[in-house]
């Protein structure tokens, strides 16, 4: 089977895209030995900046570098306009999807989503059933993965409604760029993306129906994978950011330890899992939450951003019905397409996914971090029986997808520049009104072929452009 | 602030503290182990003297049951396996600042951070190869550069005050210390015959040369150095930077201005000794005999140290 993927860089007939001639030109007359040096200097700088991450699994906590490549992403503005549109219907759509789940479910009596697919998934909280919300807003912060295919048009390929992450690396990249390459930045318009924290303690002030509530960040500590962008956001936003066993809970409010006493918390951006926020409601094992948060939260005296029980929006099992939900509630003809999806809890499309294994992506409903799944094409023969296994051991817990023709972009690689395989993340912020900044996480997996780009998997980023054309 | 995030902070500077003057107390040593040893030996003496003020001479003798000049020095600095070690105190300075780095400025995290990758590429290429004067300069300079980037970019609010208060009182104990410790070595002053006073001469000037103190020690007394200007330079003398009382002026302004009512017994305790500093003649001290005096204010340190952490560190 022959694959024809789509480069952003350049056209069929080799031709440079318009949007990308500037920083091609820029690119032919650098000196390759220049580049190179450039490119030591960010790896440098990033180490210095402690810009890293750490792998699940790995005993040792060792912190990682997330491979920076030099050549930017590119977006021309007009195209980028009906990304834009796109995600914010579509984060319309689900935050009014969550807020009717866990009040009237007008959908599931509408006879459009079933019943067990929401109610019994392990994403959906009893505990939020009739919870008012302010603004009724349950995804504050929300990351909406798109990749392309062959002819170029856009795809959601997942929505991440739970704790998204990336966007320091989208801001830090750019931050490198610009250091590294300052005439690029010169010679044409690029659209700054470096409010983004400020957007962002916009939103959660506005989670709030308080005048000026204070903001916190909580994470899970510093042996998190995403540390550095807890500690990032915090200090860009100025917000304190606490560990669990720096607040308390009395009389249903939320207090944090400080120097000077007890100092009541409005607003958490809590980058800690549903299951681990609470021992007292969630998983009672849980050294990383607060006791008694749930009370609290269900008084209506703190906010959480996101919301508890928004796991049921993104799950890959409900993924397939979410361009439906854009036509219920918004009465609106979905911007950006979905993926066609294989349901593997229907009998037919199990069936079907059993019989072309080779061809498909395997995901778990559940799963996330490029972890669990099978890439069809990719796999060898006793990876895809072990997966066939899987699958009819537990059909419901697994979604199957055609294998997309991921586009490309020139990245440079051991033998020079060739062109890798990547997926753009943009965040949505859901406040006083819908916002993104321009742009978004792109992330290049960079090894020849492969179409996953999880930094747990290898993946490594760029900046990411959007350009006047 | 987060008392958690103010305890990160007062420890991130006490471990870098703690570095620089244990870099300053190997300088020393091991610059007067280089001298003659008036027929006392090879100078292992002078070189163990480091473990005994740290109180780790026991551990290195159970780890390798003799001194031994190369053993003593890398077990001092580099020895991950050493808990007191320079290596490990980097290592836990940088480790506080990781669990802090949103509340510090970049520039504060990035050269803290810098100080510990390339302390680690030291380890590997070992201490010998290195230099240990060249090693001893090394934290020094990197504990000042971290201290200048803090001076020149945190804001001047309460987590710089923690930063001042952790450094202060790592300091002064580290004065107490090591002056009791050349006391010592030396004793009383003898009259000085017979080569003693040149051993005497070096062994004040190698510790005013440790604690940065020798140039003011010439201009303010213009004459060698003995127990009694010695001590009075490093523990009663404002203007010397790494004087006791010095850090207790620091102590007791920084405390008085943090917020809140739960600091009472910390800032009284502090404000105590340094008003007692300020009123003591050296006379008084050497009356009392120096060495009971600076056991005395060690303690008193620790105290304050202690109540430093019930009124902020640990709270509610």
């Amino acid at each position: 089977m022959v694959r024809t993927f789509y480069n952003e860089m350049y056209q069929a007939n080799g031709e440079c895209r318009p949007h990308y001639q500037a920083f091609a030109r820029w690119l032919a007359e650098t000196p390759k030995e220049l580049l190179a040096q450039r490119r030591r200097e960010a790896d440098l700088l990033f180490h210095r900046a402690g810009i890293t991450f750490t792998l699940y699994g790995d005993e040792q906590g060792t912190e990682r570098l997330i491979p920076f490549d030099t050549i930017p992403r590119s977006i021309p503005a007009s195209e980028w306009r009906m990304v834009e549109r796109g995600c914010i219907q579509r984060v319309q759509a689900l935050n009014m999807f969550l807020a009717d789940l866990y009040h009237e479910q007008r959908i599931i009596k509408a006879g459009i989503i079933p019943a067990e697919q929401v109610l019994a998934n392990e994403g959906y909280q009893i505990a939020m059933q009739g919870l008012n919300l302010h603004r009724d807003l349950y995804a504050h912060i929300a990351g909406v993965d798109l990749v392309r295919d062959g002819d170029g048009s856009y795809y959601v390929l997942e929505d991440n409604l739970r704790t998204p992450s990336g966007v320091s690396y989208m801001l830090e990249d750019r931050k490198m760029m610009m250091r590294l390459f300052p005439e690029l930045f010169a010679a044409q318009r690029i659209a700054p993306i470096n409010h983004y924290p400020n957007l962002l303690l916009e939103t959660l002030k506005t989670s709030s129906p308080l005048d000026n509530p204070n903001v916190v960040v909580l994470t899970p500590g510093r042996f998190n994978s995403a540390y550095f962008e807890h500690a990032f956001l915090s200090r860009e936003m100025g917000v304190e950011l606490v560990e669990g066993a720096d607040l308390f809970v009395r009389d249903d409010k939320v207090y944090m330890r400080t120097t000077a006493g007890a100092k009541q918390v409005d607003v958490i951006y809590r980058r800690l899992d549903d299951d681990f926020l609470d021992p007292l409601a969630f998983n009672p094992d849980s050294m990383l939450g607060v006791p008694g948060l749930l009370s609290a939260y269900r008084s209506g005296h703190v906010v959480l951003a996101n919301a508890i029980g928004t796991g049921v929006a993104d799950d890959k099992s409900t993924y397939p019905y979410v361009t439906e939900m854009i036509r219920f509630y918004l009465d609106e003809e979905p911007v950006l397409k979905n993926v066609p999806t294989w349901q593997c809890s229907k009998p037919a499309d199990l069936s079907h996914v059993l019989a072309n294994l080779g061809e498909l992506v395997v995901k778990e409903t559940q799963g996330s971090g490029g972890y669990g799944m099978l890439v069809g094409p990719a796999a060898s023969k006793a990876e895809i029986e072990d997966f066939r296994a899987r699958l009819i051991a537990k059909p419901e817990a697994y979604i199957a997808q055609p294998t997309l023709c991921l586009s490309t972009c020139p990245t440079f690689v051991e033998t020079g520049i060739a062109p890798r395989h990547i997926d753009l993340r943009p965040f949505v912020l859901s406040g006083r009104e819908v916002r993104l900044v321009p742009g978004g996480l792109t992330r290049v997996a960079l090894r020849e072929g492969s179409l996953v780009v999880n930094s747990s998997q290898g993946g490594g980023t760029k900046d990411t452009w959007v350009v006047e054309d | 602030m987060l008392s958690r995030t103010a305890s990160d902070l007062y420890w991130m500077s006490r471990y870098l503290e703690r570095a620089e003057n244990l870099a300053r107390m190997l300088d020393v040593s091991y610059s007067l182990s280089l001298m003659p040893q008036d027929g006392r030996g090879d100078g292992l003496e002078e070189l163990a003297m480091p473990l005994l003020i740290t109180g780790t001479l026991e551990e290195y003798m159970a780890r390798h049951g003799q001194l031994h000049a190369e053993r003593i020095l890398h077990f001092f600095a580099l020895d991950a396996e050493n808990p007191a070690s320079i290596y490990n105190c980097l290592g836990a300075a940088r480790s506080n600042a990781h669990a802090v780095r949103g509340r510090i400025t970049a520039e504060m995290w990035e050269n803290i951070n810098a100080s510990w990758l390339e302390i680690r590429g030291i380890a590997e290429q070992g201490l010998g190869r290195y230099g240990i004067s060249r090693f001893c300069e090394w934290v020094k300079e990197r504990s000042h550069l971290f201290r200048g980037a803090t001076f020149g970019t945190i804001m001047r609010g309460d987590p710089y005050r923690f930063i001042r208060l952790g450094t202060f009182i790592e300091r002064a104990d580290n004065t107490l210390r090591l002056l009791d410790a050349r006391y010592e070595m030396l004793g009383e002053d003898i009259d000085e015959v017979d080569g003693r006073p040149a051993r005497s001469y070096y062994q004040w000037s190698a510790l005013l040369r440790a604690l940065s103190s020798f140039e003011a020690f010439a201009e303010i007394y213009r004459g060698s150095p003995g127990t009694r200007k010695v001590s009075e330079l490093l523990l009663l003398r404002p203007e010397v930077p790494r004087s006791l009382r010095a850090c207790m002026d620091e102590l007791s302004l920084m405390l008085a201005s943090l917020p809140g009512e739960n600091g009472r017994p910390a800032q009284r305790l502090a404000a105590e000794l340094e008003a007692r500093l300020r009123y003591t003649s050296i006379n008084e001290v050497l009356d009392e005999g120096l060495h009971t005096w600076l056991t005395d204010f060690i303690l008193l340190v620790r105290k304050l140290g202690h109540a430093i952490h019930s009124s902020y560190l640990e709270v509610a």
